[in-house]
Order: structure tokens, then sequence, then C-alpha cells
């Protein structure tokens, strides 16, 4: 458990980082803060492991003053992981692993197979291992930070900004990494960001904070998108909030409907009907593309005369998907796919709508849908 | 020209002296540039982390090296009280210029370390002096092997210089050149370039040897 | 020793005459401007030319180091046994040009590579180009390959008084010859006094060469011009 207690960071110059703050980050969770630059949420990230020190107020880690251990001590207990992971240029990438390992004092031998066991689990190729920094992808390169910060199985784990410099998808990746391991290592992680969907996708708790030092409003995520306690974390989780709270409503309910289906390779007389929108699979069920309604078919069907798809929706995922899929499809129908990519089946925005509906009238709408 | 130089070196004397002048060349001007090395790194770390100090030890170094080395072999005696023709005046003198040298590049070798990866190892725990010796020294390797580079040529091109006050090394092969014996100014500059060279490659090896990852480095923007 | 220094030093009948040290300080003075000036003469087109079309730069980046490697006694005693006389001048401008050359090309490398596009951009020809944009940018880095050569050039002016050439140097080297030591440590400290003030005089006329913006512009970045390497 980290807990900060009334801190406040005032600098020389007289700016405050941090206004009396207090703030309890339970136990084996993920917790973030996440507010615009200025806010003093790095500052309070670096509070716990004494990179700053608080001017007022303490910071407490498992019941203990962070202030009564000795800083470097007290680091090595401490994972980081920073914006550029911070790699040390002139190590192997297991060597950058086995670092603090090394300053615990254990042989080099244990700290390599230390970390060789860290890197596979952070899904590493083995053959990367006795590459340098400069040799890996931005991604890469990431997955060797939190690999490194987790090699002395620390408790805490502190992560500031750790994916906003890789691209999009290779983030995504990262985040979903992130969350399979905190499934398996259970750890007390401490979590930065600017960007308010990652904060909603990885925390359990988030903090917002705004600029000045201010916490405006620690609450799970959902409730965060819910229940806006101003105007100011209104503003900050941005206008699409009823969108982006679609991620946290269950798809209870939602029965895939049917939709005409043909397979790469079939000749035109497999294609059942011309009227409407057919999808196409490959040899294993899985979604490949639209054939637009009355499309004329030359021999084979082939993967260029497809309408590329939209986004696929997984079956029992969050709503989100779902109205995602459908929208995003050409056809308007979202594919439903099981958790081997296999196509079950296809949902309407209006089916996802009308759920949203009976979950708000349960009376009305039990009818309706029946 | 060629008779000559047969001549020269078919006299075991000769021969004899020769390596001996060599021997001394080397031992003064590798002396200093270990001394000065080991002087630089302490002085550029301070440099780097005390900020009034950063500018007077630069302003400092760049007035040592803009003395002439013959007026500072000729000082030195007075001031630390050594014997007029004592090698200890080149070596110290060197040391001085080699230090003067390796501060700048020292400083901005340092500084030149990113901020995150600092950052990283004191939050994983470096003690700073740790830090300093396994972090940041060995990072600023390829930049301080390129101002010892330009100290160790320019400290065997100096020691010649110091046969005038008479201490000894390859530049006494001048000295009787001029006066009596031709052929020696070019056997003592071919001697003095092939040393220098020879210095010079073999920092070029060490340094290539002790920084593997800066070859992985240049692979992948070659790539 | 110290009063013995002084002594000398102040004793007037040393300073005047033929061989006093207000004429070896101004023949030292003369020799170095000569020089040096002798050597940009050429060093610096050659440099501008080599860094403004890229042509031959391996030549110049090779060629400074092997210079650097040369002897200076070696040098200076080789050109003047080959030639007699004051031709070991000869070799002051031979030193020279090495420093003024590499100092003058990495100026030119050195200029942002934006702002060349930017005036290629606006139809400035190539030789426009060379003198409104690159050469007023390289001025710090020339300036200091200039203070280096003179440095150089300052050292070997008092090394070269060995084969007679007369400077500051010579009455360094007489008074080895006489067993006077106050008069060489004299001598040496008058070496050392106009090596700094000449220096300090380039670094003035640095600051009033070099555009404003451009001074400004490097204490802003923080970056510093590079290249000042000694060696004599």
């Amino acid at each position: 458990m980290i807990e900060f207690r009334s801190v406040r960071k005032q600098y020389d110059d007289g700016t405050v980082a941090v206004q009396e703050l207090s703030l309890t980050v339970p136990v084996g969770t993920i917790t973030v803060l996440v507010g615009p630059s200025g806010c003093g949420k790095t500052t309070l990230l670096r509070m716990v492991n004494r990179m700053i020190e608080p001017s007022s107020g303490a910071v407490l880690v498992d019941g203990d003053d962070v202030r009564d251990s000795e800083p470097a001590g007290l680091r090595r207990g401490i994972g980081y992981v920073i914006q550029q992971a911070g790699l040390f240029p002139h190590r192997t990438v297991r060597d950058n692993v086995a670092t603090v390992p090394r300053l615990f004092g254990h042989s080099r031998r244990d700290a390599r197979r230390r970390a060789e066991g860290l890197l596979e689990r952070v899904g590493l190729p083995a053959e990367l291992r006795k590459r340098y920094p400069v040799q890996l992808s931005g991604g890469q390169q990431q997955r060797v930070g939190v690999a490194r910060a987790l090699a002395a199985d620390p408790p805490v784990l502190l992560m500031d900004e750790p994916f906003s410099a890789v691209d999009p998808v290779v983030r995504e990746g990262l985040q979903d990494e992130l969350l399979r391991l905190q499934g398996e290592l259970g750890k007390t992680v401490l979590f930065v960001t600017h960007d308010i969907d990652e904060a909603v996708k990885l925390g359990e708790n988030v903090a917002v904070l705004r600029q000045g030092g201010y916490l405006a409003q620690y609450a799970p995520p959902e409730q965060l998108l819910a229940e806006p306690a101003d105007d100011f974390v209104t503003s900050f989780v941005g206008r699409d909030r009823g969108y982006r709270r679609l991620s946290f409503v269950a798809s209870d309910g939602l029965v895939p409907g049917s939709v005409d289906t043909v397979r790469i390779g079939d000749t035109s007389a497999d294609v059942p009907s011309r009227a409407e929108w057919v999808l196409v699979l490959d040899p294993h069920d899985r979604p490949r593309g639209w054939l637009p309604p009355g499309a004329p078919i030359h021999g084979q069907l082939t993967e260029d005369q497809l309408i590329a798809g939209g986004s696929l929706y997984t079956s029992g995922a969050p709503l989100r998907g779902a109205l995602d899929a459908a929208l995003s499809a050409p056809s308007g129908l979202g594919v439903v796919v099981d958790e081997d990519g296999v196509h079950l089946g296809v949902v309407t925005a209006r089916q996802v709508l009308d759920i949203l509906e009976s979950r708000r009238h349960p009376a009305v709408a039990e009818g309706a849908t029946q | 020209m060629m008779e000559e130089l047969l001549r020269y070196f078919a006299s075991p004397s000769n021969r004899e002296v020769l390596l001996e002048q060599l021997g001394q060349h080397v031992y003064l001007s590798l002396v200093p540039l270990v001394a000065g090395v080991l002087l630089a790194l302490p002085l550029g770390r301070i440099a780097q982390r005390i900020g009034w100090l950063r500018a007077a030890l630069l302003g400092g170094a760049g007035i040592v090296y803009t003395i002439p080395s013959l007026a500072v072999f000729v000082l030195l005696p007075s001031l630390l009280g050594t014997d007029f023709t004592s090698s200890l005046n080149v070596v110290i003198a060197l040391t001085l210029y080699t230090t003067a040298l390796l501060v700048r590049p020292v400083l901005d070798a340092l500084e030149a370390v990113p901020a995150h990866v600092t950052v990283a190892a004191t939050a994983m725990g470096y003690r700073p002096h740790r830090r300093f010796l396994a972090v940041e020294l060995p990072l600023a390797i390829p930049a301080l092997t390129s101002g010892v580079r330009v100290a160790s040529v320019s400290n065997i091109s100096l020691v010649s210089v110091g046969a005038l006050v008479g201490t000894g090394g390859l530049g006494r092969l001048f000295m009787v050149g001029f006066e009596r014996d031709l052929v020696q100014i070019p056997v003592g500059i071919v001697l003095t370039v092939l040393l220098a060279l020879l210095v010079d490659l073999l920092l070029v090896l060490g340094c290539r040897l002790l920084t593997p990852w800066e070859r992985a480095g240049r692979a992948v923007i070659a790539s | 020793m110290i009063t013995d220094i002084a002594a000398w030093l102040l004793d007037p009948a040393n300073w005047t005459g033929e061989e006093g040290v207000l004429r070896q300080a101004w023949l030292h003075l003369l020799y170095c401007v000569f020089a040096v000036c002798a050597a940009a003469l050429v060093a610096v087109p050659l440099g501008l030319y080599i860094g403004h079309t890229g042509r031959g730069s391996v030549f110049v980046v090779g060629f400074g180091n092997a210079m650097r490697a040369l002897p200076t006694l070696g040098l200076v005693t080789g050109i003047a046994v080959l030639f007699r006389g004051s031709v070991a001048l000869a070799a002051l401008v031979v030193l020279a040009f090495p420093a003024v050359l590499s100092g003058t090309y990495a100026g030119v490398r050195a200029v942002p590579s934006q702002a060349v596009d930017a005036a290629k951009g606006m139809g400035m020809t190539s030789k426009q180009r060379l003198w409104q944009v690159e050469l007023p940018n390289a001025l710090t880095l020339l300036m200091g390959g200039v203070r280096n050569a003179m440095l150089q050039v300052m050292a070997t002016t008092a090394v070269a008084a060995y084969v007679g050439l007369g400077g500051l140097g010579q009455l360094l080297i007489e008074g080895q010859t006489i067993g006077r030591y106050d008069q060489m440590a004299s001598a040496a400290i008058l070496i050392a006094l106009l090596a700094v003030l000449v220096d300090l005089a380039l670094a003035g006329l640095t600051w009033l060469l070099v555009p404003r913006g451009v001074t400004l512009t490097a204490a802003n970045t923080g970056a510093r011009p590079r290249g000042r390497r000694k060696q004599r």
C-alpha cells in the first residue's frame, strides 16, 4: 500500500507542484495518476522513491515513512519504468535487467538467470537477450524496461508515462501485456499518464489531477466516466465519455444474428444471395472482408475483390467493442468472433443501443426486445 | 641520403642511443597522458556538478594550454624547485597540458549522457559514485577517447621540445642533426610520427574493445 | 630566484637595443602574425571550398591528423638545414595551415543545414549562399582554427630561435648558453605573456567578427564551438 499524507511540494522559486494532497493506493492494484502537464503527477510519483522530497506531509509505503529508508536502498526495492525506458546503452538487454539483482549483491550468474526468466515473462524473444538496447524497437525497449523494473521482485512498481513514446498499435500491445502481467504478479502499481484512454483502460482506480497539483477526483474509471466530479474532470475525460463508458458495460443479452457467408476461393455459384452484404471467410472461418450487394464475381473469389471489414468484436467483451464493430463495418453489421477469431455472427448498432435502453428502463424494454 | 642512413644505423652505439631515446620518449609522453586522464576525470565531474567551478576550470584550462611548452619547461623548476634538466619538468608540464585539454571533452561527454539513463540508474538505487563508475563513465569512453587521441599526439610531439632544455627523448636527434649529423633529423621525424600513429591505433583499438555497444549502434544506423 | 628574475625584467638595459626585449617581442609577434596570415590566405579559401562543395573532406581530416603528429622541433630544424637562413619562417606557415584549414572546414560543415536549405529555396546562388549564409555562420569555428594556429605558431616561434630565427625564444636560448637562469626565466615569462595576450586579442576579434545572432544562438542552445585543439 502506498499512502500520500497531505503531501505538498513547493519549489524554491515559489511554484507549487503539489498542493496538500492525500491519496491511498491499494495493495495489488494498478492506480493511475492522470492529468494535463503541470498537474504534479510525476512529482507525486517520484516522491514514492525519494527522487523528489515533499516540502511537507509524508509518503508511506506499507506503513513505513519513506524518509526512514536510505534513498538508494529504498529505490532498489521499488521498480521504476520511465518514458524512454532509460536503458543503459552500454549493457546488453540481459545485463540491463540484471542490474538491480547485481546491486543487491547477487552473483552475475544468478542475476542473469533471473533476467532471462523475466525477459521471457515480458514476451521478449530469447535471441534478443545479448543485443544492445539500440538494436531493439521502441516497444521491445519498453518491455525490457518493465522486465528490469521487475527484476528484484519489488512489491511496488512506479511507471512514469512508460508507453507514451511508442506508436499507438505497439502501445496497445504493451498495455495488454501489462494487464496480463499484473494478473500474474499482483504488484502495487502507480502509473502516470496524460492519456485518459490509457488511464481508463489500465487503472482499477484513477486519480485525476488538475494544474497546480490539486486532486480533482479519485475513483474507479467507470465512476469517473459516469459521474465526473466537476467541470474540469468532465472536460478532461472528454466529449465522448459516454461512448468510452461502454468499455465498462457488460454485453449480457447481446445475441449475434446470422449473415450469409462465402469462402475465399468459392465461385459465383456458391454465393447465396446478391441482394445483401455477404461476409467472406477464410478456410478457418475467420472473417476476411465483405462482398457488397450485387457485386459481380469473376471466377474464384479472391481477397482483392473484397471490401475491408471493420473492427472485430470478441464475444463477451464490453459493449464498446460491439458498437465499434457495427459502426466501422461497411455493411453496418459488426462481426462477432470467438477467442480464436472464428466467426460467430453479426450484431447491429441498434441491438447495442436497445440493450443500453433496456437497462435504463428495464420494465418498458422487457416487451420490446422479446 | 641513403648512404648516410645506412652509415647511421650501422653504428651499434647509434642504435643503442636511439633505442634509449625512444624509450624515454614513450615514457615522457605516456606517463603524463595517463596522469592527465586520471586528473581530468574527477575535474570534469566536479565541473559538471558545481556551476561556478565549471567556468573557473574551463577558463584555467584555456589559459594553461595557451602557454607555450618551452616557457613551461623553463619556468617549472623555479616554481617547483625541481632540477633544471630533470625530466620531471616535462612530465608535469605535459600532465598539465593533457589535463587542460581533457577537462572539456570529459565534461561534454558526461553531459551527453541522456537524462533518462541517469534518472533510471538513480531510481534503481545506484549511489552517486557507483553510478558514475558503472553508468556515466563507460558511456563517456568514446568522447573521452577522441580527446585522449588528440592529447597523445600532442604529447608525443611536445616531448621533442624538452630536448632544448636538456631532457631526453627523440628531440635530441633534431639538435644533433642540426648541429652536425643531418640524417638524424628525418630519423627523428619518422620515429616520432610512427610512435604517434602506433599509440593512436592502440587507443582506437582499446576504445573498440571497451565499447562493444557502439558498434551495435552503428550497425543499426547503417541498416 | 624570483628577485633575480624581477631584477632582470626591470633592468632597462635588457629592454632596448638590437637584442633587447622590445625588439625581440616585436619580431616574435611579427613572425607569428605573418605566418598565420600567410597560412590563412590559402587555408581559408580552401576550407570554404571544401566545406561548401564537400569535395576533398577526407583530405582535410587525414591531413590535419598527420600534421598534428609532426614534431615541431624536427620540422623547424629540418627546414632550417635544408634551406638555411630565415626560411624557418616557412615552418611556421606550414604548422599554421592545418589548424586554419580544419577550423574553416568544420565551420562550414557546422552551419545548420536548414539555413542553407532555406537560402537555396529563396533562390540564392551558390556564391551568395557561401558569402551571406555559410561564411557568417562559420566564423566562430573559423576563428577557433585561427586561434589554434596562433597558439601553435607562438610556441613554435619560441622553439625556432634555436635555429636562429630570432624572437623572444632567442633570449631564452641565449640565457641557457651563457648559464643565466634569470634571463631564461624572464624570457619564458614574456613568451607566456605574449601568447596569452595574443590569444585574448584574437578572442576579442572573434567577438567583433561573429554576428551577434550567431553568438546568441550558441549561448541559447548551449552549443559550444568545438574544435579548439592544441598542439605545438
